[in-house]
């Protein structure tokens, strides 16, 4: 298992989460409803951060399939919070050099004239730099 | 001048591992007054205690410092063993240089030091020690149980069948608690009415058992051994002394849509009721909120067909005043409300349930006559889902639910699951679990048998959410370990909702001066070796008021509280704390400051004839206080503004000596 302890720090402090509290009980998993589409589930990034198992992290289309609801937030027992973990985790990946999710190039694709503003403004927000 | 001898104990390595005890024995031999100073292993110790005895007799010793554990570890130890050689009890000072100094420091020059000072400030207030006799106060020989669940039930009985008479009071109309709303209890499986009922008749017949049922404590003055305890007894509307409870009434009754508190609301009784068969006293009692007759007086047809005469619509809460010698809390516990658990639907869906609930659908005395039925539509469910640790072992910050694991939940769900599969096989039953927690004599192998004998699926993962459709409920849950999410179509789920202690149980620990942990659960005097008394003197504790207990986890506790009520009740007489309060009539400006102060009402005032420089006399007011109820707490002497209150053993010279030694 690969061990990034400078990564696990950075995530730890951006989220705010101490991945410590957290007491297995899948409750996270149960409520999330991107559950089928994610490959490491919430209460997996948990405990991956926890391990500062990482790497399989930022490599993860998982990032990009919570839907952040806040369910796990939510609903979780200890007040982990493993969502604010997933964003963490994908602001650590779109800091790195030229790793954004999206480029203004993209938006004529995606976009027609039913998509409100605000959503492209969040959207740059949460995928670019 | 006193002449001292200082006793430093090393308590193995507890204080001798931080802590320099031949340098702190040294240290403290040039201190005022000492004329002797050793250092031994354990002190506590028969060797060690005679060391001290020795030293008394040898040295001529006046007083004595122990520098050694907390005072409410061995001070009782050690005060009585300088009795033993002819001191003065209350010429021992202890110096708590373990839990205060070598337990807290890492450091030994650090610790050394620290120790020395603290020896110092006892030995400058055993300088003004005086020796003191303690007073002594007659006991009144009878006990008082508040709460009448299995746990009241077996401390009275206990406490009656030593000889002594107690009193119950009961808030509901019938004693039983909780387990009188029980279907079969783990691990055995026995019948709760069946082991229950026999020891609610024994109550009822006992001669030296009286039960106030449907009645509370209103007041508690008094300390141990004397208490005046007024209980207000509240009107039922029929003369208990004179029904019979045949139950004439209750089925003649137009009322009869008023939800069944006994059955959690899933059937309705009457107005006029008894809560169930077995009840004790068994008799009838009218529920003022829905009598047509108590409210506008129309009606009256229970009194006509009562045959005994019984029904008395004009009945008046009574009051009871009563002195008694002891009183043992044991008002148990509810579980929390789900309201704050939107996730499992409980407020949506009559097919969601609490255990508590489950136990009365199974009991054949139940709103179903003991058949398994869902709630909303009386279907036989097929499939059901039990959800563990509801509410028990959440975090703080997440403002819902307790801290605290609720201990019985695992045992009852695996015995819920099991009856399940036992008497309906067609059955579908899942129990979701984040610990199985069943430690205690059968209790894991009861848990596996529901697995491995009858199939029950247990799921290591939680429940996310329940979502009633149509007539199912769709249950989406985790299973951590196939890490997969899964979708469950349930026809009932239950859910093991925390317990909490009693609504009324704080103020009644206020009534008492018994202290309470944050969660409400009764604080035990010490968690290991005191955990049926409570600190405050005369108070015991007895079954789930003092914590998450089972059955016989909860009468083994009120057999112990009723042994520590018996051991009171057998002395004649106590002997006081002498370190109580007393006023200097000469400074006293008679002003109620202290009055007011006094949490224990141990100061009244008296008017006393004076006689003044001028030789004439004058009548003053003056403070005086009871040395029979007044605990030392000390509270009257920083609120006396003239100075005349003080304190026998922690008079303020004393403690300012100490402050002062510590300070040089
Ligand atoms: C669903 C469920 C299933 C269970 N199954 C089992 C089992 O199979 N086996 C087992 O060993 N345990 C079981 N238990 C645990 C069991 O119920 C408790 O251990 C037991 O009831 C504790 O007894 P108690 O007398 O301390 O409290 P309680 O039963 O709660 O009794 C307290 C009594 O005090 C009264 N009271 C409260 N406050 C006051 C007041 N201020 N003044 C006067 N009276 C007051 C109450 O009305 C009540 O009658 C189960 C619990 C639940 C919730
Ligand atoms: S809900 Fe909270 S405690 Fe439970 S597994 Fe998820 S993060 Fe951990
Ligand atoms: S916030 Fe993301 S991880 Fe959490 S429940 Fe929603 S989709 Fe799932
Ligand atoms: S006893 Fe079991 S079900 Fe109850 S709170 Fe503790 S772990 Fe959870
Ligand atoms: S010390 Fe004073 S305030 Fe405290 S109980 Fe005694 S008289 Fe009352």
């Amino acid at each position: 298992m690969s061990h990034n302890s400078n990564l696990q720090d950075d995530i730890i402090r951006m989220s705010g989460v101490n991945p410590r509290k957290c007491m297995r009980c899948g409750k996270c998993s149960a409520t999330c409803p991107a559950y089928d589409e994610m490959e490491y589930h919430p209460h997996q990034f948990v405990n991956m951060v926890e391990n500062g198992d990482i790497e399989p992290l930022l490599k993860s289309e998982s990032l990009y399939r919570c839907l952040s609801c806040f369910a796990c937030i939510e609903r979780c027992p200890r007040s982990v919070e493993p969502a604010k973990l997933v964003e963490a985790v994908r602001l650590a990946v779109i800091r790195q050099q030229g790793a954004n999710r999206m480029k203004p190039e993209d938006v004529a694709a995606i976009a027609d004239d039913e998509t409100p503003q605000q959503l492209l403004v969040s959207a740059f927000r949460k995928y670019s730099k | 001048m006193q002449r001292i001898g200082v006793f430093v104990c090393w308590c193995g390595s507890n204080i001798a591992g931080t802590v320099d005890v031949h340098a702190v024995a040294e240290a403290l031999k040039l201190e005022p007054g000492v004329v002797f100073s050793t250092d031994y292993q354990y002190m506590c110790s028969q060797a060690g205690q005679n060391i001290i005895k020795e030293a008394i007799a040898e040295h001529k010793l006046t007083g004595i410092v122990v520098c050694s554990c907390s005072p409410r570890m061995h001070e009782a130890t050690f005060r009585k063993t300088a009795a033993a050689a002819g001191l003065n009890p209350y010429m021992v000072e202890i110096a708590n240089i373990r839990e205060q100094c070598s337990w807290v420091h890492k450091d030994m020059p650090i610790g050394t030091e620290k120790a020395i000072i603290l020896g110092k400030a006892a030995i400058a207030k055993v300088n003004l020690n005086a020796p003191l006799t303690p007073g002594e106060s007659p006991v009144t020989k009878r006990a008082l149980v508040i709460g009448g669940g299995i746990a009241g039930i077996q401390t009275a009985l206990d406490i009656a069948d030593a000889g002594f008479p107690v009193d119950i009071v009961e808030k509901k109309p019938t004693i039983g608690g909780k387990m009188a709303q029980l279907d079969k209890t783990f691990p055995t499986l026995d019948c709760a009415a069946c082991i229950l009922t026999p020891k609610m008749v024994d109550v009822a017949q006992h001669d030296k058992i009286r039960i106030f049922s449907y009645s509370e404590v209103t007041e508690v003055k008094g300390f141990v051994g004397n208490f005046d305890v007024k209980i207000k007894k509240h009107a039922r509307y029929v003369k208990e002394d004179v029904c019979t409870g045949c139950g004439d009434c209750v089925s003649k009754c137009p009322m009869k849509k008023v939800p069944n508190e006994f059955n959690l609301g899933m059937d309705n009784r009457h107005a006029i009721y008894i809560p169930f068969a077995q009840a004790v006293p068994k008799v009838a009692t009218i529920d003022p909120n829905a009598c047509n007759m108590i409210k506008n007086g129309k009606c009256g047809l229970c009194a006509k067909v009562c045959t005994a005469g019984a029904i008395d619509y004009t009945q008046k809460d009574e009051f009871i005043e009563e002195k008694y010698g002891a009183i043992v809390v044991a008002t148990g516990y509810n579980h929390i409300s789900m309201d704050k658990f939107d996730e499992f639907a409980y407020n949506q869906s009559k097919d969601v349930i609490t255990s508590l609930e489950f136990e009365r659908l199974t009991n054949a005395a139940g709103p179903t006559a003991g058949k398994l039925l869902r709630p909303s539509d009386g279907v036989h469910p097929h499939t059901i889902v039990f959800v563990q640790c509801v509410g028990s072992r959440c975090d703080a910050c997440a403002e819902k639910g307790k801290e605290y694991c609720s201990k019985i939940c695992c045992m009852y769900t695996a015995k819920h699951a099991m009856l399940t599969r036992d008497k309906y096989p067609d059955t579908d039953v899942y129990v979701f679990y984040i610990d199985v927690r069943t430690p205690g004599k059968n209790f894991d192998e009861f848990y596996r048998r529901a697995v491995e004998e009858y199939g029950v699926h247990y799921i290591k993962g939680m429940v996310g959410k329940v979502v009633p459709e149509g007539n199912k409920l769709k249950v989406q849950a985790s299973d951590l370990l196939s890490n997969k999410q899964l979708h469950i179509d349930a026809d009932l789920v239950v859910l093991a909702a925390a317990i909490e202690p009693d609504k009324s149980a704080r103020p009644l620990a206020t009534m008492l001066t018994a202290s309470m942990d944050t969660n409400d659960f009764f604080t035990e005097a010490h968690p290991k070796l005191r955990p049926v008394e409570s600190p405050t003197a005369g108070v015991f504790l007895s079954g789930a008021c003092q914590g998450p207990k089972d059955i016989p986890e909860t009468v083994s506790q009120a057999g112990a509280a009723a042994s520590k009520v018996i051991g009171l009740l057998a002395k004649d007489k106590l002997t006081g704390n002498p370190c109580i309060a007393h006023s200097d009539e000469m400074m006293c400006n008679g002003c109620s400051s202290c009055e007011r102060v006094c949490p224990y009402g141990a100061i009244t005032y008296v008017d006393k004839e004076f006689r003044m420089p001028d030789r004439t006399t004058a009548i003053r007011r003056v403070a005086s206080v009871n040395p029979a109820v007044c605990q030392g707490c000390g509270a009257c002497t920083v609120a006396c503004p003239s100075g005349a209150m003080d304190l026998k053993g922690f008079a303020t010279s004393q403690i300012i000596a100490e402050v002062d030694a510590i300070c040089k």
